[in-house]
């Protein structure tokens, strides 16, 4: 650690680092796909309940977050991108995290299921254990599969918050949980290309650690084909109309394009061509990589963001007529 | 006369302040959880509770 650093973590925690647990960016993304769920169901939910139910749904996700960082300490601690994390730190003790974890856990299910409905509150329960369980304690340290079936943590929200508005998860649901598992990997992989060697220090068996970059380009183009066409399934179902119809297209196009660009490049094979710690900040042999990355991201929001207004849109022309 | 010894820590007081600022903040961000569980479950209640109990058969 850093003489800064030791200084830190020799003082009590503050309250940020306990937010810093729960992983807010990861929250806001939760918050973001379970709400598109939740309008795209149709059904009207009372603001406040909505609201309590988002928030439920947000702690729960926060919770499983601070399970994943207190049973992965001493992986993070031997990763550049998650050293700085609190109990790697040493700022937060693992304990505290672990009790944080539980408390919010019983918490977020509880309130969800007494306000709003017991089928969201299970499927809560189901993600959080699946996360932290399945995902961190057995299949991260075990598979390079990790991320392919862990990501299915990921990609509930928009079913638990479809099934708080109307208690049920019909197919279009299932739909936008498919997007977000079949985008998982290609997103993930396209990261692990240029940090394949903290996850070699911390022995974690990611794709690019077991199987090779080679390898790992060829499994990126093979999702991101298979990803397209589960993005534009929305239309065929009648959830996604004919904006999200463009933005799903022309959008997957370019993912096609920047995915072509990694399978067709060198993405991978040069020793770690970070430039700082930092996500986006690499050299030129990995910008493919970063690249796909980055514009995955911006993706995955220009789709939910369509079917939230398209919905919303819809909505508020039905008031009006 | 000897001079004062200087302090193995020379950052002691402002850790100590820092450690004051920490747990202060721990203290108020605990408060605002606790107060914004109560409105949680009375506006729960106020919702889920509200119209049955003036609906009920009497």
């Amino acid at each position: 650690m850093t003489p800064p650093a030791i200084a830190r973590a020799a003082l009590p925690p503050r309250w940020q680092d306990y937010v810093q647990l729960l992983k807010p960016r990861v929250m806001s993304l939760v918050v973001f796909t379970a709400a598109t769920g939740m309008i795209c169901a149709g059904t009207p939910l009372n603001p406040v309940m909505g609201a309590i139910a988002i928030l439920c749904i947000a702690v729960g996700a926060g919770a499983s977050a601070s399970l994943n960082m207190w049973y992965d300490a001493d992986i993070d601690a031997r990763m550049r991108r998650t050293r700085g994390r609190p109990v790697p730190a040493g700022r937060v003790q693992a304990a505290d995290a672990l009790a944080l974890g539980i408390v919010l856990s019983l918490f977020s299910v509880m309130i969800l299921g007494l306000a709003i409905n017991w089928f969201a509150a299970g499927l809560l329960a189901f993600t959080i254990f699946f996360y932290a369980v399945v995902y961190t304690m057995w299949l991260k340290r075990w598979t390079a599969q990790n991320i392919v079936i862990g990501g299915l943590a990921g990609a509930l929200p928009p079913v638990i918050g479809w099934a708080a508005a109307t208690g049920q998860a019909p197919l279009d649901a299932w739909l936008l949980c498919a997007i977000i598992f079949m985008w998982t990997p290609p997103h993930f992989w396209a990261l692990s290309l240029y940090t394949s060697e903290d996850y070699a220090a911390a022995g974690v068996p990611m794709l690019p650690v077991t199987a090779g970059a080679a390898a790992t380009r060829r499994h990126i183009w093979i999702y991101s084909l298979l990803l397209i066409p589960v993005c534009l399934a929305p239309v065929a179902t009648g959830l996604g109309g004919t904006t999200y119809l463009a933005v799903a297209g022309l959008g997957g196009a370019v993912f096609l394009l920047l995915a072509w660009r990694v399978r067709s490049g060198r993405a991978g094979d040069a020793a770690d061509p970070r430039v700082t710690d930092g996500l986006y900040d690499v050299q030129a042999a990995a910008r493919d990589a970063r690249n796909l990355f980055a514009y995955s991201i911006l993706y995955l929001t220009l789709l939910f963001a369509t079917l939230l207004g398209e919905h919303l849109w819809g909505r508020a022309a039905g008031g009006l007529s | 006369m000897t001079e004062p010894e200087t302090p193995s820590n020379p950052a002691g007081a402002g850790s100590v302040d820092a450690a004051a600022r920490a747990r202060r903040g721990r203290n108020i961000a605990i408060a605002i959880g606790l107060v914004g569980f109560v409105v949680l479950v009375y506006l729960v209640t106020v919702f889920r509770m509200g119209g049955n109990v003036i609906n009920r058969p009497l």
